[in-house]
């Protein structure tokens, strides 16, 4: 295979590329995006019962 | 049978492990699919006759416009059984859904964009196709602004919900556009009644690998956030300590 001509995408390189980037660009900030909104429910989660636990104490 | 895996899913500790179990398991399989898809659909497959080259940009636009379609009706269907039964982890998936379709939402139209340019000569025309498929990343961002605006939990779930059951209209306007109206936007070639694909198998199964990498995938995104959104739900349960020792 001609790695030249398969960059060049028969002329429209300037549309597939951008539109494959483009789509590496959303898979990758969701995977992102969906773990730090875990980890940040699960440090508020964290925060809640440590504050509880102070509360309760005597 | 059913109504005990109802309401075992519905049960937020249950949930949360189940979905923790699950989310590898949809994940590693939507990479290999993905890449799979993106070796026969950029290397295997034939140029199109018509397109060259150019139709290569099918495998990441269509599979984005399926997803912003799905997760709309997920979101939905999730919102309207929160509604009905009261259910938290039902609202907590719904809630889940907005961002992920959004995105999604917005790849496929800009996707559209640039696969319209060279093959219609214009990035955009209001057309009916493009123009549903615009109102629902309005419909995402609408539901997404509603629920910040509402700081109570339960209530925003309760709002955005209708929100979201209302917009599912949309859907069917946008998969039947193209055959209600006079569309540029091709009819569909593999999602239609009466027939086969109408696509060569080398270029169709490419195509069939990256919908089912892209689902897939959705599927780890929603199992990750939606554990998030069910923490956020939860007072003072004492599930949460164990559940997050374990992590």
């Amino acid at each position: 295979m001609n790695i030249g001509r398969f960059l060049a995408m028969g002329g429209y390189a300037v549309y597939v590329w951008p539109c494959y980037a483009l789509a590496a660009l959303v898979v990758g900030l969701n995977l992102a995006w969906a773990r730090r909104s875990l980890r940040s429910a699960q440090r508020e989660a964290r925060r809640r019962l440590e504050m509880l636990k102070v509360d309760s104490s005597p | 049978m059913a109504w005990v895996w109802f309401h075992r899913f519905g049960s937020p500790p249950h949930f949360y492990r189940l979905a923790r179990q699950l989310t590898p398991w949809f994940g590693w399989p939507a990479v290999l699919l993905c890449l799979a898809g993106l070796i026969g659909g950029l290397i295997l497959a034939p140029p199109d006759y018509q397109q060259g080259e150019g139709f290569r940009i099918i495998y990441v636009h269509a599979p984005s416009a399926w997803l912003s379609m799905l997760v709309y009706v997920v979101m939905a269907t999730s919102a309207a059984v929160g509604l009905i039964w009261h259910m938290k982890v039902a609202h907590a998936v719904a809630a889940s859904c907005a961002v992920i379709g959004a995105s999604f939402t917005a790849l496929a139209l800009v996707t559209g964009m640039l696969w319209g340019r060279p093959m219609w000569g214009t990035y955009w025309e209001w057309d009916p196709r493009l123009t549903s498929e615009l109102l629902l990343l309005f419909l995402y961002l609408g539901y997404m602004g509603l629920r910040n605006a509402i700081d109570d939990v339960s209530r925003a779930d309760r709002a955005s919900a209708v929100l979201a059951i209302v917009g599912v209209i949309n859907v069917p306007i946008i998969h039947y556009s193209v055959t209600w109206w006079n569309s540029l936007h091709q009819a569909p070639t593999v999602m239609k009644f009466g027939g086969p694909p109408t696509m060569p198998a080398s270029m169709l199964v490419p195509l069939l690998l990256m919908l089912a990498g892209f689902t897939l995938y959705f599927g780890a995104l929603l199992l990750t956030r939606a554990r998030g959104e069910v923490l956020r739900r939860e007072r003072n349960a004492r599930w949460i300590l164990e559940a997050l020792d374990r992590a």
